[in-house]
């Protein structure tokens, strides 16, 4: 069984609004899923099936090959969007009582919060109160508490809302680390720019549909239109444009020409770059030539509007 | 289930190490026993005063019958007009003067006294005087129909009725309203209770969903069981906090008791107890035999029964309360919003302690009795008032008892289920101000 978690048929509705609808998914082992799509498209209602806050109205979930049940909860990790603490209780004490609730003993929660507490230096913080904390502080104890019991599969919805950059890329890091050990992840987002970097899958949903998912890559392949970023050190780039314009179907708004730099941007018929290269590289030295690859709000937004057209 | 222990464990130490709690705990026996203490100083200072009136006495009829008590001195005026008494009193500084011309028969001694004050006298001085001139009045009529003041006396004696059931037990006057205040504290201690600790399971319920730790709770445990182990929690920090309460109290008030040598039966009186069943009390305590037989009565009372249906009425009682409680606080924002909602619980408990202590008190089995000792809502408070009278035979018929326990199962059951499922839905919904329309639409959800 490659897949931890897959979702098929999944309808979910509160009254007469629909928050899902018929949405399927398949998150591969020991990957980053992305779970994309703008405020309202129904990515919490989603991820709180699958952490049995809801259950779906039609449909179901399978973990690991297996029926979604009550113990699969000790497998999962969640770090919901709308999270906190106990403000008036010490960190320590709150940590314990969160990992004996996910199934942990209480010896073994300590000795491996012992480790995370080392891990982020933050060891004299064990009998502090949470309202002593920054807000940043307290987010760290949240992370911490979402991994400790170890979970196969950890969801974290809007992770970095209330990171500062630092503080955002050092979990960004144990995040990866974490993938790196075995597990799987889901990022919920609809700053679709902050994981990009990180998914290799993707799905997007769109007012409760999902329109869109896949590997990364593949989507990106399927979305490039043969786009090129061009710079040339040449000497008479004015005379240039003139006869590339005439060889290339040139974005004419695009170029600039600085003294002995030309850079322009390029749609090509195909995905075939000899030609032209050959040809920039016989009138000058290429320094930049990179293809451009859609951003996933990119391919979000183009979705979205051929949906509409074709609607 | 095995996380059930863990949350009732967080909650309970939550609450009992919050310092509001524990100033609460410590501070209110000693704020209540002060207060006694204080109604009880207050009272004597009122009355300390010590009176001092003159006394112009002309006549024969009255010659030592005006005694120095504690509160009131008299002193005789002699060989002084009427006015001079005055000027004196006045100028002595005396609370007043009695004026008791020279006059040839009593009746007409007493019809022409007067007694002169600054300003209107103090009812007790007035009512002592009157006392006075009453009882010599009396004597004074006794002796002229010929009837001597022991044959009188012996005349005197109050006539009570012997009362008994058919099956031949005596009927004790007052051990009724005894045990109506026997049942009575048991369903006032449920409402204060189910109010005070119900508010707290509904606040802790506001402060996981402000503090938004509730989703990350939900996704290890199931609602029902957070929600079931917040109000088991709390109340058991409730008991405690009762607990500590009732032995410290009486601790504090033996020992205030002791050294204030303060009269109980005067601070019950100003606590405002039922005065008759303080009344009755005092007159029966005089009397040996009848006392005896009030403790008897009081030992008949079916204690075993009282006490294990006062624990099934409180816990069911109290349960269906404090879910409905841990639905509002799941329904709202912040506090505020709350009101709406709290006044529709707060109504039946209010009926139920006042219909208790108007109709039940005066009539146990009577139809307002009975109907209130079986709608659920009402019935943990107002059946304990009935029952101290025993379960048939006499009290509360068997069918009664029964329905109305299996009504208060079949309503905890569905409440607790109701309440369950707004609990779910609202804990994850925020920024909405929700009404009741809005509640019914997440039953459905």
């Amino acid at each position: 069984m490659s897949n931890i978690l897959v979702a098929k048929e999944v309808t979910k509705k509160f009254g007469d609004y629909v928050a899902l609808q018929n949405v399927s998914l398949a998150i591969p082992k020991n990957s980053i899923y992305g779970l994309l799509g703008p405020n309202g498209a129904g990515k919490t209602t989603l991820i709180r099936i699958i952490n049995q806050i809801t259950h779906p109205d039609t449909g179901s979930v399978f973990f690991d090959g297996e029926p979604l049940q009550p113990h699969h909860i000790s497998m999962i990790g969640y770090l919901p969007e709308e999270r906190g603490l106990y403000k008036s209780m010490k960190v320590g004490e709150q940590a314990l009582y969160l990992a004996q609730l996910k199934g942990l003993s209480k010896s073994e929660a300590k000795k491996r919060l012992k480790f995370w507490f080392d891990r982020f230096e933050i060891g004299d913080w064990w009998n502090k109160k949470i309202q002593e904390l920054s807000k940043g502080m307290a987010q760290k104890i949240q992370f911490i508490v979402t991994v400790l019991h170890r979970p196969k599969l950890l969801i974290f919805d809007e992770p970095f809302s209330g990171f500062d950059p630092i503080n955002a890329n050092i979990i960004k890091e144990e995040i990866i680390k974490l993938k790196e050990e075995g597990a799987s992840i889901i990022f919920s987002t609809h700053r679709m720019e902050s994981v990009e970097e990180l998914c290799e899958y993707i799905a997007l949903l769109h007012e409760s549909e999902k329109i869109l998912d896949g590997k990364l890559i593949d989507i990106k392949k399927a979305y490039k239109n043969n786009v090129f970023d061009i710079g040339l050190e040449t000497a008479n780039g004015e005379v240039l444009m003139q006869e590339l314009n005439e060889k290339f179907q040139l974005n004419k708004s695009d170029y600039n020409v600085s003294e002995k730099q030309l850079n322009f941007t390029v749609q090509l018929p195909s995905n075939d770059t000899h030609q032209i290269l050959t040809y920039l590289s016989s009138i000058g030295i290429v320094n930049n030539f990179m293809e451009r690859i859609p951003t996933a709000s990119d391919i979000f937004i183009k979705t979205v509007q051929s949906k509409e057209t074709h609607a | 289930m095995r996380k059930l222990p863990l949350i009732i464990r967080r909650e309970y130490l939550a609450k009992v190490r919050n310092k509001s709690f524990i100033i609460m705990t410590f501070l209110s026996p000693i704020l209540m026993v002060g207060m006694i203490l204080l109604i009880v100083y207050l009272t004597k200072v009122n009355d300390s005063e010590k009176r001092i009136i003159a006394v112009l006495n002309e006549s024969s009829f009255f010659t030592d019958n005006f005694q120095t008590n504690e509160s009131t001195s008299y002193i005789k005026f002699k060989d002084l007009s009427l006015e001079q008494a005055k000027d004196s009193t006045v100028g002595l500084g005396y609370y007043g003067l009695l004026y008791i011309p020279d006059f040839p028969n009593l009746e007409g001694t007493a019809q022409r006294s007067n007694l002169y004050t600054k300003e209107a006298p103090n009812t007790s001085v007035v009512n002592t005087i009157e006392y006075i001139f009453q009882e010599k009045l009396r004597q004074q009529r006794l002796i002229d129909i010929g009837v001597s003041e022991t044959d009188y006396n012996s005349m005197k004696d109050r006539f009570e009725i012997r009362m008994s059931t058919f099956e031949g037990q005596q009927n004790l006057k007052g051990v009724n309203i005894m045990k109506a205040v026997i049942g009575g504290g048991f369903g006032y201690l449920i409402m204060m209770f189910i109010i005070i600790y119900g508010g707290f399971v509904m606040r802790s319920v506001i402060e996981e969903k402000t503090s938004r730790i509730i989703e990350v709770i939900i996704s290890s445990v199931k609602p029902f069981q957070l929600m079931l182990g917040k109000i088991i929690g709390t109340s058991l920090a409730g008991i405690t906090q009762f607990a500590i309460w009732i032995v410290s109290a009486g601790l504090l008030l033996t020992i205030a008791v002791l050294l204030f040598d303060v009269d109980l039966q005067a601070v019950s009186a100003s606590a405002n107890l039922p005065s008759d069943a303080m009344t009755d009390l005092a007159t029966i305590t005089p009397n040996n035999e009848k006392a005896q037989q009030f403790v008897g009565e009081m030992l008949k009372i079916h204690w075993v029964t009282l006490i294990s249906s006062f624990l099934v009425y409180f816990i069911l009682g109290y349960l269906i309360y404090s879910s409905i409680y841990a639905a509002i606080g799941a329904a709202v924002d912040n506090e505020t919003d709350t009101q709406q909602f709290i006044f529709p619980i707060i109504l039946p408990l209010m009926l139920a302690i006042y219909v208790g202590f108007f109709s039940v008190f005066e009539n146990p089995h009577g139809p307002i009795a009975v109907g209130f000792s079986l709608f659920p809502l009402t019935s943990p408070i107002v059946m304990l008032m009935r029952l101290p009278g025993g379960i048939g035979d006499g009290g509360v018929p068997l069918w009664q008892f029964i329905t109305s326990i299996v009504l208060l199962i079949v309503t905890f059951v569905g409440i607790v289920w109701l309440a369950a499922k707004i609990y779910r839905v609202g804990i994850l919904m925020y920024g909405k101000k929700p009404t009741y329309k809005e509640l019914y639409k997440w039953l459905k959800y």
